[in-house]
């Protein structure tokens, strides 16, 4: 045995969980991650951890909540009042973030813009869709959220007030949304099923059953 | 710094400046008027965190503004409003 192998720390060995990088912008995004890693700054291990924990996250996760909240009115309370404490309730964390919901109601409608970047709870509902990170979407939808929603198929008529939720800083944002009429029986399990992405976002308002 | 200097309901003003660091107030919010619509938790200043000191040392609020004053012409009912986050340091009271 060399040296060299004797030094060889495998928790600091960069190596590329992804494809070659074909930009410019993405080879100094990866020489960065080597650099960091190389330096101990984290580990590979640590890297493949958040990355499968991102790829794990779905709006299945967002859609237990909200049914558990649609169906235990402490829960809801405890969820409105302190996102972070209730969603570790269900085994969720979202640290160091402030995990907040918005609750949509006969009169008012939810949705969630980061205008300067695209933040989104990716640890929770996995990867945000790209209409989310689009310029389009980020511009337009805290100046017409109206118009957009439309776009969505979200028609709101003038008794129901829109709220946007720019997510400029340490809150993450989900949206609780009405629960639909004639589930009164369901359980738990087949109410979650019915929560979609964009209705987690805002960019929908009805659920279908 | 941990009592915080802004309570629920509170009209403020969010400063109208640009620091030539990175910060995270659009453009759109700066020189704007709303009330404080929760307090939030010590974060990590982003014009400090950018040199390297990230410590969770500033207030976070969220601020209520009403669509009908941020744009011109703005198109839906009065009762349309947008909440943001902003720092401790970048609001001022109104009086």
């Amino acid at each position: 045995m060399t040296d060299h192998d004797k030094e060889h720390d495998h928790a600091r060995t960069f190596q590329p969980d992804h494809p070659e990088p074909t930009s410019d912008a993405a080879r100094v995004g990866l020489a960065l991650r080597e650099l960091l890693i190389e330096a101990g700054h984290y580990s590979a291990e640590e890297e493949q951890e958040v990355i499968a924990a991102m790829q794990g996250a779905s709006p299945e996760n967002g859609g237990r909540i909200v049914a558990r909240a649609w169906t235990d009115a402490a829960y809801k309370e405890r969820l409105l009042g302190d996102g972070a404490s209730a969603i570790r309730e269900l085994g969720f964390e979202l640290e160091p973030y402030e995990f907040t919901v918005m609750e949509n109601t006969n009169s008012v409608h939810n949705v969630i813009v980061c205008t300067l970047c695209s933040c989104y709870p990716r640890a929770l509902l996995g990867m945000s869709p790209a209409w989310y990170k689009s310029k389009e979407y980020r511009s337009r939808v805290v100046r017409e959220p109206r118009s957009v929603l439309a776009e969505f198929g979200v028609e709101l008529s003038d008794d129901i007030d829109v709220r946007v939720h720019d997510s400029t800083a340490e809150l993450r944002y989900m949206i609780l949304p009405q629960r639909p009429a004639g589930t009164d029986d369901w359980s738990e399990e087949k109410l979650a099923a019915l929560i979609t992405r964009d209705s987690l976002v805002g960019t929908q308002r009805k659920l279908s059953i | 710094m941990s009592t915080p200097l802004f309570s629920v309901g509170q009209q403020v003003r969010i400063a109208d400046r640009t620091p030539p660091v990175h910060h995270r107030v659009p453009a759109y919010a700066k020189g704007q008027v709303g009330v404080i619509e929760r307090v939030c938790k010590l974060h990590g200043e982003p014009e400090k965190f950018i040199r390297g000191d990230g410590k969770p040392a500033q207030r976070l609020y969220r601020v209520r503004i009403p669509q009908s004053g941020l744009w011109q012409g703005y198109d839906g009912t009065a009762g349309d409003d947008l909440d943001i986050e902003i720092f401790e340091h970048w609001l001022e009271p109104t009086e």
